[in-house]
């Protein structure tokens, strides 16, 4: 298990080199670069100046080469823009995330899971087919719109939760549940389907002729059988989120990473973007591999897998 | 034989119907049957038959939707099964009456250790706390032959013989009056198989459980049970001690039957399968069902139902013993 571990988190380093040319290269091949954003009353010749000591006048490889110097040394440089730290500045944004993907997934759960497990049972039913437009609603709705709509009802109208700017526990609830019931179509299919695959199995017959109770037949066993396509998609999305939600953050004027990636990348600071997406590639990456991790908490099947090393015909 | 018998199951009428969308499958039409204290049952009949369906409604676990009890009495140990509630089904299944069933590959919790699911019976039926339901699961896991070393391992890590035994263990985990085994031999191999059979003869013994053995195989018929019902599309056609069955087959279904199974003293003569199929169980006929196979069947025989004979306690269904001096011409082996 330590080994596998190991190796998995030295797959890391190909993935940030990747990660990392990539971002350089589309930043260079998009139009106008950090100094034409930071040209306010600039003269050309201070213009022409600061793109030398930038690098600009050496090409896209010979900056990304320096950029990767600093990586290795484990420095993730400074911004262009804003003069601080890389590191700093994501940081000083990430627990603002971090809070609001897991109060997102809290709340995408909580939906999710009693709306799949039901779904299941009451396969065909009414109560199966309201699931899934409920579910399908949450996916159509835009986000931004949401968003806006939750801001009017709950915020302007009946003045219960604040709309702007990170104040506390009660100005999440909005946020969360905009990006919460948008990702929960895919979770509430994820353990539907999963679910009705578990609740054809003959041990569950096995276990209510041993009286177990119906209830503890779901709850316990069923849905502990049932748990590995959900912990996969469950551990994406807070994966995902994880990189901070764009439109979400904007419209409620969230201090997220999202936000700050975005503006990064609009005044073309491609020290501050790499390095914002390098950071969200690597928690993306390692959020997996816990999800991996449980994956043979879960299932005694694949804990063998992992201790036996390499199986025949087993890809890792 | 005592006038007074004790019954731990009493089955009288019972009709299962499967209702789908489309049709309504007749699995079973009418079963009526009786199990004396401590002894032996088997259920014999084909793949379709009903055997699975009956047994299921003894602990009323018929799946539904689509299986729905039409009518019918099943009383269990006292219980009056179908009229019980959820919550009082929960504390007669596993105590009073348990099941094995027929693949013991599917019939375990993959993700739970093989003694975690001992432990769950017990302690649902029986006033433990949790290390004395532990010893209570090893003890019946030695007791079919599992030593406590491998208790702690998952159901993947046994083989298919061992995961049967884990299932019996299960099943005995609370001294059940009454055991139903649901071709618990028909997915292994014919070695484990005796080592099962055997097994479930000592522990009936050592326990004087009641049992009910549905299979198709005569062979395990004639080694565990008492007496047999033969079971054909979803009706009971002959019943009897094991015996009266084997020595004086009566019904041309169960003729059939015997004239089916190889013999091995005699390696030339040509099997006689029954001919045809069983009626879709959608759409039996009125008379009796097994008319369109049968050799002796007059028209009579496809529009109306079967007579009842009987001679003892042996009991069959068929009109051409309306006629005394009619007899069936079974190959002696």
């Amino acid at each position: 298990m330590g080994r596998y571990i190991l190796k998995r988190i030295l797959q890391l380093i190909p993935v940030v080199i990747v990660v990392s040319f990539l971002i350089f290269i589309v930043m260079d091949m998009a139009s106008g670069d950090v100094v034409s954003a930071l040209s306010g009353d600039m003269t050309l010749a201070e213009q022409e100046l600061l793109r030398h000591q930038l690098g600009y006048d050496r090409g896209v490889l010979y900056r990304f080469w320096i950029y990767f110097k600093g990586l290795l040394h484990g420095n993730l440089g400074t911004s262009l823009v804003m003069g601080e730290s890389v590191w700093k500045l994501y940081i000083s944004r990430f627990p603002n995330t971090l809070v609001l993907a897991f109060a997102s997934c809290v709340v995408c759960y909580a939906l999710s899971l009693p709306l799949g497990i039901v779904s299941a049972i009451k396969q065909g039913s009414l109560v199966d087919n309201g699931c899934t437009v409920l579910a399908l609603l949450g996916l159509s709705i835009p986000n931004f719109w949401l968003g806006l709509m939750l801001i009017i009802a709950f915020s302007l109208k009946l003045k219960w939760f604040p709309s702007m700017d990170f104040k506390g526990f009660s100005s999440i609830i909005l946020p969360a549940f905009t990006i919460g019931t948008g990702m929960m179509a895919q979770l509430t299919r994820t353990t539907r389907s999963s679910m009705v695959d578990v609740i054809r199995q003959d041990y569950l017959r096995m276990l209510r002729a041993k009286g177990v109770p119906e209830n503890t037949v779901i709850t316990k066993h069923a849905f502990k059988n049932a748990l590995i396509p959900i912990i996969t998609i469950a551990g994406q999305q807070f994966a995902e989120t994880l990189g901070g939600a764009v439109l979400t953050e904007t419209v409620f004027t969230w201090p997220g990473v999202g936000r700050l990636t975005i503006s990064a990348i609009n005044s073309r600071d491609t020290v501050l973007a790499t390095g914002c997406i390098l950071l969200t590639t690597v928690f993306h990456c390692l959020v997996i591999l816990l999800v991996d991790i449980l994956y043979a908490y879960i299932d005694p099947r694949i804990k063998g897998q992992y201790v036996k090393g390499k199986r025949k015909g087993s890809g890792k | 034989m005592e006038e007074k018998k004790e019954y731990v199951v009493e089955v009288e009428d019972l009709t299962v119907y499967y209702e789908l969308e489309k049709e309504t499958v007749k699995a079973v039409n009418g079963i009526s049957f009786k199990l004396e204290k401590g002894r032996t049952l088997g259920f014999v009949g084909e793949t379709g038959s009903g055997k699975t369906t009956t047994a299921l409604s003894l602990l009323h676990l018929v799946p539904d939707p689509p299986g729905v009890i039409k009518s019918g009495k099943v009383n269990v140990c006292g219980h009056d099964m179908l009229a019980l509630k959820p919550h009082q089904l929960t504390k007669v299944r596993g105590k009073d009456i348990s099941m094995i069933f027929q693949d013991p590959m599917t019939s375990l919790d993959p993700v739970f250790p093989v003694v975690d699911q001992i432990m769950e019976a017990i302690m649902l039926h029986e006033d433990v706390n949790k290390s004395e339901a532990y010893q209570k699961a090893i003890k019946m896991l030695e007791l079919v032959g599992i030593p406590e070393e491998r208790a702690h391992e998952y159901p993947h890590q046994f083989s298919g013989g061992m995961k049967q035994r884990v299932v019996i263990s299960i099943a005995l985990a609370c001294n059940p009056q009454v055991l139903i085994a649901d071709e618990p031999t028909t997915a292994l191999d014919v070695t484990i198989q005796a080592q099962v059979l055997d097994l479930m003869k000592n522990l009936r013994k050592q326990y004087g459980t009641s049992m009910i053995m549905i299979t198709h195989d005569l062979g395990i018929i004639a080694e565990v049970c008492d007496e047999v019902a033969v079971i054909y599309a979803g009706s009971i056609v002959e019943k009897g001690t094991v015996r009266e069955i084997f020595k004086h087959t009566r019904h041309p279904y169960t003729e059939g039957l015997f004239n089916s199974v190889p013999d091995v003293k005699n390696r030339g003569r040509e099997l006689t399968p029954i001919p045809g199929l069983m009626p879709d169980p959608t759409n039996l006929p009125a008379g009796c069902a097994f008319a369109e196979r049968c050799s002796y069947a007059t028209d009579a025989c496809k529009t109306n139902k079967p007579s009842e004979h009987r001679e003892g306690d042996h009991v069959f269904f068929c009109s051409a013993y309306d006629d005394p001096g009619f007899a069936i011409k079974r190959k002696d082996s």
